[in-house]
């Protein structure tokens, strides 16, 4: 008559089970980013990337600095890429081993472009979340300044405080952070113009929240999800940038070395047939500017799901 | 529609104005003199230089001075390198270059894009459609620092059909990869685009109808698709006018057309700051005015649009 007491209590214990675990929106994002075949693989050949550019230095025969004196000269001859004398990928025109310059050059290229996509993350959602919450007149100054910088044509502008300031990395980290903020800015804007309307934001400024702490603790972590992605992305554009000046050897200074500064060395070393000069470095920055696009495409798609 | 266009020049000006402010801060901030080589010259030859170029003013003197000549004679003064030379000179001899071969990779992006992306659209879900996806988005993503070697390894080393560089006075078989090197992404960025709106636009009630009533499909496209399925490609025109200026830089430099991107580089190797300043006020100048007349256009095309 009553039902079995063990079956309604393993019944009610499922239920709650169930309950506690609960699906928010970063657990859905993750099962559709999982479901994503292309985002997975991208993340998987980022994170074998980001292995090699961390620790390819252990396993290199020689530093980036070193000269093979055997191969002097003859690097179009016998330069090529070799288990025996520990030239993995070749040597450079110069007798350099080329892998530990690959592994140099990869972990430079994208520390510009992590870095620069942090003060993006940083200062432009800030900026964005402070204008877009206070609007008004106070929007209104900010993003007139954002525009009007924008307008500006940067990459002359970065060459020409590269050429004033000294080009160092230092100086192309602080020359790039300063332009990849201001696209953050005006998407953070446009989503913090509608999150403060909503109910909670309402809330808090009713029980008397000050406003730094209602951006701080209450739209921010609301614009966490299109930041994300929005950075994610931001990393080839970055990556390219860097590169951008690099190839045009304006950027990272010798004997330091950045993939730009690889494919540029190469592409001059590509007439007299040496192919590893250019293959090797061009294979990692196409690989990495592929992956962290498809990772970012995916983690779009699994963040925002109406947007098919 | 005049009082929008009042209002962008009000923005666009002032913008100009922080340019040449910038510009000028930084050289003015610069360390050491332009004029310092291997050793600084003796102090009487320092105090004739700087006496020439009007280095030896209070600095508040040379900013509105440089200001006055850019702004009323686009005088951009002389060059600190080249001793016979002109900022304007520099300019005279390389703008027409990049003008030229910019000129027609603008045409052959926005051309063979809008092509390539309405066929794809016309042809949903096909072969050519996937083709035409699958190659714009590999070619989307190879800068024209990637491009340019490998035009040079496969047309000039492998087939030996052009020339790998200089200009000759821009004939045209040193115009085409330079071309091809500049505009190969946006012409990809645009054809996706394209492609994008013209697959909504074709989905939309009034091509319905207009099919309905027994149009033939030309007429269909031509006539009623084609102009709302372009206003997202004018908005890109803007950013696709930037990165090709920008861009102009490495192809100069790599393919020695002799436009002011090799001037503009081989100034920053020579520190040659009053060229530099001139180049970069120059093409951000054109950016701004570039980007005005896409939003004027795109404002009177676009009706939906509230100025």
């Amino acid at each position: 008559m009553y039902p079995d007491k063990t079956k309604m209590e393993s019944l009610t214990q499922a239920v709650d089970a169930a309950e506690v675990r609960g699906r928010s929106l970063w657990t859905d994002a993750r099962v559709r980013f999982m479901r994503n075949k292309a985002a997975v693989g991208g993340l998987v050949v980022l994170i074998g990337i980001l292995l090699f550019a961390l620790f390819g230095s252990f396993f290199q025969a020689w530093t980036h600095e070193a000269i093979d004196w055997k191969l002097m000269g003859r690097v179009a001859q016998i330069g090529g890429p070799s288990i025996e004398n520990g030239h993995y990928f070749g040597a450079d025109e110069l007798g350099r081993d080329l892998y530990a310059r690959v592994v140099q050059g990869t972990g430079i290229s994208i520390m510009v472009g992590v870095v620069g996509s942090i003060v993006a993350v940083v200062v432009g959602t800030l900026y964005g979340a402070t204008a877009g919450f206070f609007g008004g007149r106070l929007d209104n100054i900010m993003m007139r300044t954002v525009d009007v910088l924008m307008s500006i044509p940067f990459m002359f502008v970065l060459i020409l405080m590269l050429v004033i300031w000294g080009r160092s990395i230092t100086m192309l980290f602080v020359g790039i952070g300063l332009i990849s903020w201001l696209d953050m800015a005006r998407i953070v804007r446009g989503q913090t113009l509608t999150i403060k309307n909503k109910e909670f934001v309402e809330a808090a400024i009713a029980v008397g929240v000050s406003p730094f702490r209602i951006i701080l603790r209450h739209i921010v972590p609301n614009l966490l999800g299109i930041v994300v992605v929005y950075a994610t992305l931001l990393i080839p554009g970055l990556i390219m940038a860097e590169s951008f000046i690099s190839f045009l050897g304006l950027g990272v200074q010798e004997p330091m070395t950045s993939l730009g500064a690889l494919i540029q060395a190469g592409s001059k070393q590509m007439l007299y047939g040496a192919w590893w000069q250019i293959a090797f470095p061009l294979f990692f920055f196409l690989a990495t500017l592929f992956a962290f696009t498809f990772v970012g495409d995916g983690l779009r798609d699994a963040l925002d799901p109406k947007d098919r | 529609m005049f009082s929008y266009i009042v209002r962008r020049l009000a923005v666009a000006i002032p913008t100009i104005l922080i340019l040449v402010t910038i510009s000028f801060v930084l050289m003015w901030s610069a360390p050491g003199s332009p004029f310092m080589g291997e050793k600084l010259p003796p102090p009487e030859v320092m105090a004739a230089l700087e006496a020439k170029y009007g280095l030896d003013q209070p600095y508040w003197k040379q900013y509105l001075d440089y200001l006055s000549n850019v702004i009323f004679h686009f005088d951009f003064g002389p060059s600190f390198k080249f001793k016979d030379r002109t900022v304007n000179d520099i300019i005279a001899q390389g703008f027409p270059v990049t003008l030229t071969y910019g000129f027609w990779s603008f045409i052959v992006a926005v051309v063979c894009g809008v092509g390539l992306g309405v066929t794809a659209a016309i042809r949903h879900n096909t072969w050519l459609d996937y083709l035409s996806v699958s190659f714009a988005i590999g070619s989307q993503s190879i800068p024209n620092y990637v491009m340019a070697p490998i035009l040079v390894l496969v047309f000039t080393l492998w087939l030996g059909w052009l020339p790998g560089g200089g200009w000759e006075g821009g004939t045209w078989d040193h115009i085409i990869m330079p071309v091809i090197a500049l505009s190969t992404s946006y012409f990809a960025s645009i054809a996706r685009i394209t492609r994008s709106s013209m697959l909504e636009v074709l989905n939309s009630g009034f091509i319905r109808t207009a099919k309905a009533k027994g149009l033939p499909m030309s007429r269909v496209i031509f006539k009623h698709a084609l102009k709302p399925a372009l206003l997202p490609v004018l908005s890109y025109l803007g950013p696709a006018f930037v990165g090709m200026v920008t861009g102009s830089v490495i192809i100069d430099q790599y393919f020695s057309t002799g436009g002011i991107g090799q001037f503009f580089v081989n100034s920053a190797f020579n520190r040659d700051y009053s060229t530099m300043m001139g180049i970069t006020i120059l093409v951000g100048t054109l950016t701004i005015i570039f980007n005005l007349l896409v939003d004027v256009l795109y404002a009177w095309i676009d009706p939906k649009i509230r100025y």
